[in-house]
């Protein structure tokens, strides 16, 4: 039941409220974060939009199905802490998700003022109600049930592995998440940049995980340091969420030439390694052109991460048009507002360079639409004879990535797709008894709310496992 | 935090830390590395393990000062301690089961070269290395090596053992025959001549390579070389290859990268155009 006292036709009165943002001309040459986040009066005002529907169809539309007129509700009705509550006990990283869900193809696609003008801001209230709980801790009710004396270990800890960590510790397990690399996070802080989703609120969501008792080892590479079989020996069960990380590449002439990154290194320098920072130790060419090939959210990183880092031009290398970019659509919107180029309708077919195998431009073939595919898509073709040079310094490949086979390949009893990606069972169990799986690593490169909606239901199957054992 | 335990100067410029990391001293293989960061800020950089005492919880690190991160790894002190230390990364080195293996180290690369002489000598495999160094001071993991078997130490001005490069000694071996392999750690260039004097001989040639890494774990692909045609990743498919059918011009050209930068950067700033300010302020 609602508790404002607006009527329906009045809520259908009010327009989207605007996130305010960054001026474009002056974020390009800077780190800090572009959408500023809403003030009380506007997050109120464009909560109370929500009609309050009795079958609310956002909540389809989420992988994670947060009770979304429900903490809307608590928001107009000026119960912070209830929103607060409401919104955690759905959804472990709601200040991550607010900030870098594709709202426009889940919740708020489906929300039902969208055909009817503009759908609820519910990305943009999820954010508000979770920095409003970032800054008052206290506030925040959830408790661990009594320790149950059973050890899981997660493997991995990018959305998908903390948030089943978090689940898991809320249940009463004793959970070690193992990490590769030097800091907790994965694709949140090397990938996704600053600018996007700041490295503070990651540590902040990693910081109450270890409040509330779960243990985080770095350095750890499960396939070497450890393998499998031997962490299985040691815990009751096993959550892997080691991602998608490896990078694929485009097989053209020219890829080892001095300045062709993928995107994972380009990012990782610039937000691991903290190369933005000139105090840091991390070198990166710092390019007067770059040309970024792909069409996804990492391209858009990667063109507005080489904006900021200074760049004089920046552009978007696509084999399809904008419609069929499969980018969340603020970033693209954003990244034009920037100032970045769009190369449509081209795909590359050679890096040339000059004599000391320095970078000097993308060679391309420019593309037409042909007839639709068996999806629906209208697929490229390219124009003979129209190859031309986009000149640049450093060329990005940000053409997605895979399966990294390091930790499978210790593991020879786990049964893999012939992508490598691992299978996994309704419950999410692996082919090896006691060992669950999810993520990218199940699902290929895919978003961080259906990474987080696996931890979610691995913890369960989790724990439903261990109870039917006991 | 990993203690530093230990520490000696081997020669001018290659310092030996010894390092407290239990599991990685208990399971790591010859051939294998660790990436390092020293601490917050830092860069992450391959480190050969030149050694591991399993007892005691220690590895070794032979560090050569060639910039930043490694001039402020070798400035630590006994009691000190690095970050973050990850591994054992890379594949094991593949090991003949018998006959006579040659292991050639130039300069640091002798300290990469010790953990593989020492897992064939442990085998049964007739060990003899070749290693080299500008002249007397610079030789490294001498007596260690005797211990396993045959040294042949070149120095570039005669000042001690053979007057020369670790290829002429190494062809030497090669005439005299018996030589069932050769395992080839330093500097690209010397691995390159290397692979080039054993291929007439048909004798297999195993080099470890050294490109420029960030994570290790297969994931940015930074660290990709060209074998036979086709790419692979150091870092996990490496780092050591068929020395026969490595491309090493890409590798030395890649490996430059940030060096060129640094020093355009240096000419640049003294013309008074700093565009390319690299934050590598080694
Ligand atoms: C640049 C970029 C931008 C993106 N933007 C968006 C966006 O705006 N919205 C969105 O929804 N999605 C976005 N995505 C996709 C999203 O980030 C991923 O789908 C999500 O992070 C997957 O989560 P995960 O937990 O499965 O894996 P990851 O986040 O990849 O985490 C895996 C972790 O496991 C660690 N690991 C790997 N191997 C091992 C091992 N052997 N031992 C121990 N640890 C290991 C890794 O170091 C990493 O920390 C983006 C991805 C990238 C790369
Ligand atoms: C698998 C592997 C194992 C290694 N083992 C050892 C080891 O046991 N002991 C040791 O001293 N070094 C080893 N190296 C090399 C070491 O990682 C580099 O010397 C180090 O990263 C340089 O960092 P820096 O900041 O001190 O120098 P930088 O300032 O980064 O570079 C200084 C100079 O060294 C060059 N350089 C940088 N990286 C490398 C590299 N990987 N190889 C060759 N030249 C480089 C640069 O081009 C530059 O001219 C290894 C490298 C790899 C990939
Ligand atoms: S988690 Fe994502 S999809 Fe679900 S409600 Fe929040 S923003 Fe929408
Ligand atoms: S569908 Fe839209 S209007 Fe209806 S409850 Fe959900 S957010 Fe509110
Ligand atoms: S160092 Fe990044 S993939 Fe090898």
């Amino acid at each position: 039941m609602s508790t404002s006292n607006l009527t329906p036709k009045q809520r259908m009165q009010i327009a989207r409220q605007e996130m305010p943002a960054q001026d474009p001309a002056v974020r390009r040459n800077n780190f800090g974060e572009v959408n500023l986040g809403m003030e009380a009066e506007l997050a109120k005002l464009e909560a109370e939009r929500c009609l309050q529907c009795r079958d609310p169809k956002c909540m389809k539309g989420c992988p994670v199905n947060v009770n979304i007129p429900r903490f809307l509700d608590l928001l107009t009705a000026g119960d912070m802490a209830g929103a607060a509550n409401s919104l955690l006990s759905d959804n472990a990283l709601p200040a991550v998700t607010g900030r870098v869900c594709p709202q426009e193809t889940q919740c708020e696609c489906e929300c039902v003022r969208a055909n009817r003008g503009s759908p609820v801001g519910i990305g943009y209230l999820e954010r508000f109600v979770a920095d409003w709980a970032r800054s008052n801790q206290d506030a925040i009710t959830l408790v661990n049930a009594a320790p149950k004396g059973k050890k899981v270990a997660v493997v991995g800890s990018g959305p998908a592995g903390l948030t089943a960590a978090g689940q898991l510790a809320r249940r009463g397990y004793d959970v070690t998440v193992f990490e590769a690399l030097h800091r907790a996070g994965g694709v949140l802080v090397y990938g996704i940049p600053e600018f996007r989703l700041p490295k503070k609120i990651v540590d902040q969501e990693v910081e109450r995980l270890v409040q509330a008792g779960v243990k985080i080892e770095c350095n750890v590479v499960v396939g070497r340091t450890y393998t499998v079989p031997e962490l299985r020996e040691q815990f009751d069960a096993i959550f892997i969420a080691n991602g998608a990380g490896l990078p694929m590449f485009m097989n053209i002439p020219g890829e080892h030439y001095k300045g062709s990154y993928t995107a994972n290194e380009y990012l990782t320098r610039v937000n691991l390694m903290a190369a933005y920072d000139p105090d840091s130790d991390t070198p990166i060419i710092k390019p007067r052109r770059v040309a970024v090939v792909g069409g996804g959210n990492v391209a858009m990183d990667a063109a507005r991460t080489a904006q900021r880092m200074g760049a004089e031009r920046v552009s978007i290398v696509y084999r399809r048009t904008k419609a069929e970019m499969p980018a969340r659509a603020e970033e693209v919107h954003h990244a034009e507002e920037e100032g970045v180029a769009f190369d449509l309708l081209c795909a590359p077919v050679e890096i040339v360079a000059n004599e000391k195998k320095w970078v000097t431009g993308l060679k391309c073939v420019r593309m037409e639409l042909g007839a639709p595919d068996a999806s629906g898509r209208r697929s490229p073709v390219a124009i003979p004879g129209s190859e031309f040079i986009i000149e640049c310094d450093v060329v990005v490949s940000a053409l997605g990535t895979r399966a990294n086979p390091l930790l499978t390949q210790t593991c020879p009893d786990m049964k893999l797709d012939k992508r490598g990606n691992i299978v996994v069972d309704e419950k999410l169990m692996t082919s090896i008894p006691g060992v669950f799986a999810g993520g990218d690593i199940v699902r290929g490169a895919a978003t961080v709310i259906l990474a987080m909606g696996d931890g979610k239901r691995a913890a369960a199957a989790i724990d439903d496992y261990l109870m039917a054992k006991a | 935090m990993h203690t530093i335990v230990a520490k000696a100067q081997l020669s001018p410029n290659v310092t030996r830390l010894d390092v407290s990391a239990p599991r990685i001293a208990q399971i790591r293989k010859a051939g294998q590395f660790v990436i390092v960061r020293r601490g917050e800020g830092a860069e992450r950089i391959p480190l050969t393990i030149a050694d591991s005492d399993a007892a005691a919880g220690t590895i070794s690190l032979v560090i050569q000062a060639v910039g930043k991160s490694t001039k402020e790894l070798v400035a630590l002190a006994v009691g000190d301690s690095i970050k973050d230390i990850a591994g054992p990364l890379g594949h094991p080195t593949e090991l003949i089961e018998k006959g006579h293996a040659v292991c050639v180290g130039g300069g640091v690369g002798t300290a990469v070269v010790h953990p593989i002489a020492q897992a064939l000598s442990k085998i049964g495999v007739h060990v003899t290395s070749v290693i080299g160094g500008r002249s007397k001071e610079w030789v490294i993991y001498e007596p260690e090596l005797r211990n396993i078997g045959d040294v042949v130490v070149c120095t570039d001005d005669g000042s001690y053992g053979r007057k020369g490069f670790v290829t002429q000694a190494t062809e030497d071996l090669l005439k005299a025959g018996g030589v069932d392999i050769v395992y080839a750690v330093g500097p690209v260039m010397m691995m390159k001549a290397l692979a080039e004097l054993t291929r007439p001989y048909g004798v297999k040639t195993i080099v470890s390579l050294n490109p420029l890494m960030v994570d290790g774990t297969g994931m940015c692909g930074g660290c990709r070389v060209s074998v036979d045609g086709k790419a692979y990743f150091a870092c996990v498919d490496g780092p050591e290859f068929d020395g026969h059918l490595v491309d090493f011009g890409q590798l030395a050209d890649r490996g430059t990268t940030y060096r060129e930068f640094e020093q355009e950067a240096a000419k640049r700033c003294a013309d008074g155009d700093c565009r390319i300010g690299l934050s590598n302020k080694g």
